[in-house]
């Protein structure tokens, strides 16, 4: 693979890249102005949905085609929610997006506002980012200072106003419609869908919510045209009609035992080896990976013999991972417990459950005192296949829950089970020799007979 | 019209009826089991009970397809068209682990547990669980909490379906419980300093599926398995709530309210929810009492002796006016009119006093309560006006009494708490005889020259009358205590109609004998009727 320029991380390492003085130099802005005074909303729309662009919060959803999916002729207000609400164990492309180029994402709002015919946007961050929360502040007000944001933006009759929303550190917030209640000022319990945001959201109006990345993307589609973020990536399947093929570029956040962890940007399809080996410098300590989380630790285990696996929105999926997730990629070398890992995994769950559905409330937490209890050497085999049940029936996708947490946590749950199945039955059975077997219960005695 | 299949079985439903797969699946005879949804509440789809497996009909060509995973039947409508199977593997599978979550963290406290007997977890672990519970976790804690003067909440045993948090914030509109912390650990909770306080916070305690939120006022009282439940009407005002009165060997433990859609949905205020209380009072007027002169105490009559003897002095006095109370059934005034205008044709009739309390208060979700604190003016109103179409107030009784027209009254009253004051009752002291029907003493009952009791709300059989001329007739609920004859046991002997009082047999004469009554004559719906439709059909056909 040839070497990849950086496209979105290009003000890494600028000095005072996140001033909007750098960001001029480098080309910014000037899309923006070129297209508010050339093009109409639907003609952003339609580059945004030719480009491919999917979705970089971790369902993978085109993004010009959430946009249709609007009302027409709505009278407004139609509101623009920005999800920087980064809580994905493993994940911090969007903190590097927002502190070292927050004017790139800001042109990218501003661009989708126009395109959605928002002209209020909501940035939601998460509480844990003091640093974003200053540099998109002040970027913020740059913009404004520059003409960028308010009224009659640079004369085109366009008006946006960003206001930056710090949460107070939930995970669940980072979905979707759990987002829009706590920007209502509600508990953040995730909305029944349908009515989908895009017809019903923010302030019971039409909203759409994208992610940070998604909006780096946004301008630089706008800056170096379709045929650009096309010619980058994995094209669509031809066999399979329903894959839309993952095009441009992506931040992959390399962490966990490699030598190098860091953000990283590529095409999309690097395979995990690759990232590990040629831009993490491999496995550290010169040890061998056991497992690797794809994306975020909801996207579940990929082994060994699955690192060959493309990292592109159909790729993970197809060695019985969730998805690309937000392409969070953590290592876990050979020396590491796989129950340990799980341990952790639902002990992250069970905490961020926002409890709202039985089966994610109670599943959570169940399968973490169950792990509790193998970790104390009380395990049984037969605690395999109850996780197992829990990771087989609760979510969205079986239809036992409301939102995709339960999927997230069921995820590390049943792949664990199912890829490393063998690692747990010796660890149990070391460490409950005596217990480890089902006993079945005692038969009840024959009353008649012992009269 | 729109055809639904549930489990194979088509019905039909309106065109106009917007219904969610529950209620579709009731109408075919299916029971979809649910926490979260309640009719009166918005809809959460949480609980994941209800979930079941749907499709749709193809109009044209008859081909079913199914949704590839399960659905909750609460949140998911049903069209023209939907199939909804109720009870395949997989929805059974499904049910079954909802159960079973929900108890992992339920402390089954059932021996100790009011809810017991009338509690959906209980219900659904023996229609839908699993025998073998395979969380191997011990909880027992029952940490309790006061949430309000009314409610108190067992937290360990909630199920989070958050109908009582719902209720406050769309029926009551005061907003006062809420949901704390996150996952298994959430909790219900009020607000720091705003306890659950507002006069319908006792609807939450019925709300709750499970034993989480305890009524203060039954809390260890009786076991639900021992009460019997009469469909009665609540007289603590004009609204006429349908309620349904819980009793044990004639008294009374609480009141729930009664589905109808009509007056009070599901719900009742907590005035009328706890204002029961009076009929257990120990200070009630018990037995008939007769004095010979103003400065004798009374002397205590037997029923068969009030009869006659009450007749004869009243026709002995002369003039008679009569207080018919709006705490009366529609069947008790009219049987009161017919004795008094027996005694004397000329006798004035009219409506007894009418207790006012503040102003109608309606709450966000539809619900009021009154103002007027009595459930039958309008009934009473009624039947004067078959007697005497001018229809005369309690302040003209009392005006004809003072300028001196009367020489003798019968006021009737029945109200749960003081309603006159000296002054008032002062304009009775010179009669020749004063005939009073009460609950309890009162300044009046101390001039009396005829002592009676009443009977309290669920003693009584009737009609009701509420303020929108809805009609509702009940049933005896419990009788009263020894040595109290209800009054349309009185009047019934007074009439000297043959064997027990029946009121069904009285409604049938009134309705036979007047328009205004007339929709009274067949059967009454538990939900009662209206009046006055009734009326404009039968002027228009």
């Amino acid at each position: 693979m040839q070497p990849f320029t950086p496209v979105l991380l290009e003000a890494v390492g600028v000095a005072d890249g996140q001033t909007i003085a750098s960001y001029k130099s480098r080309g910014g802005y000037a899309p923006l102005e070129r297209l508010l005074a050339e093009k109409q909303p639907i003609d952003i729309v339609e580059m945004v949905k030719a480009s491919g662009l999917r979705g970089r919060g971790g369902a993978g959803f085109s993004t010009g085609l959430k946009w249709t999916f609007l009302p027409k002729d709505h009278p407004g207000p139609i509101y623009l929610c920005i999800n920087a609400d980064e809580s994905e164990p493993g994940t911090f492309n969007n903190r590097i997006l927002m502190e070292d180029d927050p004017h790139q994402v800001i042109e990218g709002i501003i661009l989708s506002a126009f395109a959605t015919r928002a002209s209020t946007a909501y940035i939601y961050l998460r509480y844990e980012y003091p640093q974003s929360w200053n540099r998109l502040q002040t970027a913020i007000d740059e913009a404004y200072a520059a003409g960028y944001l308010g009224k009659n933006i640079r004369g085109s009759g366009f008006s946006l106003d960003i206001y930056l929303h710090r949460g107070a550190a939930a995970y669940i917030c980072g979905e979707e419609t759990g987002l829009i209640e706590s920007l209502e000022g509600k508990r953040a319990w995730p909305r029944i869908k349908p009515p989908f945001p895009a017809i019903e959201g923010l302030f019971r109006k039409p909203t759409v919510v994208n992610n940070i990345e998604t909006m780096a993307c946004v301008a630089q589609i706008a800056r170096r045209g379709v045929d650009w973020f096309r010619s980058i990536g994995v094209p669509a399947d031809p066999n399979n009609p329903r894959d839309p093929g993952s095009y441009g570029p992506k931040l992959y956040c390399l962490s966990g035992h490699v030598e190098r962890p860091g953000c990283y940007e590529t095409p999309l399809g690097i395979t995990a080896r690759q990232l590990i080996n040629e831009y993490g410098g491999g496995v550290w300590k010169g040890r061998r990976a056991k497992a690797v989380i794809p994306g975020g630790i909801s996207m579940g285990l990929m082994t060994e013999a699955e690192l060959d696996t493309p990292l592109d929105f159909a790729g993970p999926g197809k060695v019985g991972c969730l998805g690309l997730g937000t392409a969070a990629v953590v290592v876990i070398d050979e020396t590491v417990s796989i129950v340990d890992f799980l341990h952790n995994s639902c002990r992250f769950f069970a905490h961020e459950s926002c409890g709202q559905c039985t089966p994610c409330r109670e599943g959570t937490s169940w399968s973490l005192r169950m792990l509790e209890r193998i970790k104390a050497g009380k395990g049984r085999l037969r605690d395999l296949d109850l996780l197992a049940e829990i990771g087989n029936t609760m979510g969205m996708m079986p239809g036992s829950t409301i939102c995709g947490l339960a999927d997230g946590a069921a995820w590390p749950i049943k792949n664990a089970i199912k890829k490393f199945r063998g690692e747990f039955e010796d660890y149990i059975k070391r460490t409950n020799p005596q217990g480890w077997m089902v006993t079945d219960p005692v038969p009840a005695l024959q009353i008649v007979g012992s009269h | 019209m729109a055809t639904v299949i549930v489990d194979g079985k088509e019905i039909e439903i309106g065109a106009d009826e917007r219904l969610n797969c529950i209620e579709a699946a009731r109408l075919a005879g299916a029971e979809i089991p649910h926490y979260c949804w309640h009719p009166g509440l918005s809809v959460v789809a949480s609980c994941r009970m209800c979930l079941v497996e749907t499709g749709t009909r193809d109009a044209a060509t008859g081909k079913i397809s199914m949704m590839p995973k399960l659905v909750p039947a609460c949140q998911t409508p049903a069209k023209d068209g939907t199939v909804i199977v109720t009870e395949s593997q997989l929805v059974k599978e499904s049910r079954a682990r909802v159960e079973e979550a929900l108890l992992i963290d339920h402390p089954i406290d059932c021996p100790i547990c009011d809810k017991a007997g009338e509690c959906l977890l209980q219900d659904y672990h023996f229609q839908h669980g699993q025998a073998e519970r395979r969380a191997d976790l011990h909880p027992f804690t029952s940490r309790r909490r006061d949430v309000g003067p009314t409610v108190t909440l067992f937290v360990d045993r909630c199920i989070m379906c958050t109908r009582c948090v719902r209720f406050t914030r769309e029926v009551s509109g005061t907003s006062e419980l809420m949901v704390t912390s996150r996952g298994a650990k959430e909790e219900i909770d009020i607000f720091p300093g705003h306890p659950l306080d507002n006069k319908l916070s006792g609807n939450v305690v019925d709300l709750c599926p499970v034993g989480a939120l305890g009524d203060k006022d039954f809390l260890y009282q009786q076991r639900v398995w021992f009460m019997k439940r009469e469909a009665n009407v609540c007289g603590g005002c004009s609204a006429g709530c349908s309620i349904h009165t819980e009793h044990n060997q004639d008294t009374v433990y609480r009141l729930k309210p009664r589905e109808n859609p009509h007056v009070n949905k599901w719900w009742i205020c907590d005035d009328g929810r706890y204002g029961w209380h009076h009929i257990h009072d120990a200070s009630r007027i018990v037995g008939a009492g007769r004095r010979a002169s103003s400065s004798t105490p009374l002397e205590s009559v037997e029923w068969a002796d009030v009869i006659t003897r009450l007749r004869a002095d009243l026709k002995a006095a002369g003039r008679l006016a009569v207080a018919v109370s709006p705490m009366l059934t529609v069947e008790e005034a009219w049987m009161l009119c017919a004795v008094a205008r027996s005694i004397d044709p000329q006798a004035l009739l009219a409506v007894g006093h009418v207790p006012q309390a503040g102003e109608d208060e309606t709450f966000p979700g539809g619900f009021t309560i009154r103002a007027e604190k009595c459930p039958n003016r309008l009934g009473v109103e009624g039947v004067i006006a078959l007697f005497d179409p001018a229809v005369r107030s309690w302040n003209d009784l009392v005006s004809h009494v003072r300028a001196g027209h009367a020489d003798a009254a019968w006021i009737t009253g029945a109200y749960p708490a003081a309603w006159i004051d000296d002054d008032t009752a002062a304009a009775f002291a010179d009669l020749k005889c004063l005939v009073v029907q009460d609950l309890f003493d009162s300044p009046l009952t101390a001039l009396a020259t005829w002592k009676l009791p009443a009977a309290g709300f669920a003693e009584r059989a009737g009609t009701w009358v509420n303020v929108a001329h809805r009609a509702q007739s009940f049933e005896q609920a419990v009788r009263p205590p020894a040595g109290i004859w209800p009054e349309g046991r009185l009047y019934w002997n007074m009439l000297g109609r043959r064997g027990l009082y029946d009121p069904t047999a009285v409604r049938r004469q009134i309705a036979d004998s007047s328009a205004s009554f007339a929709a009274l004559a067949g059967e009454i719906p538990a939900t009662g009727v209206d009046l006055r439709i009734h009326q404009l059909a039968s002027t228009t056909s």
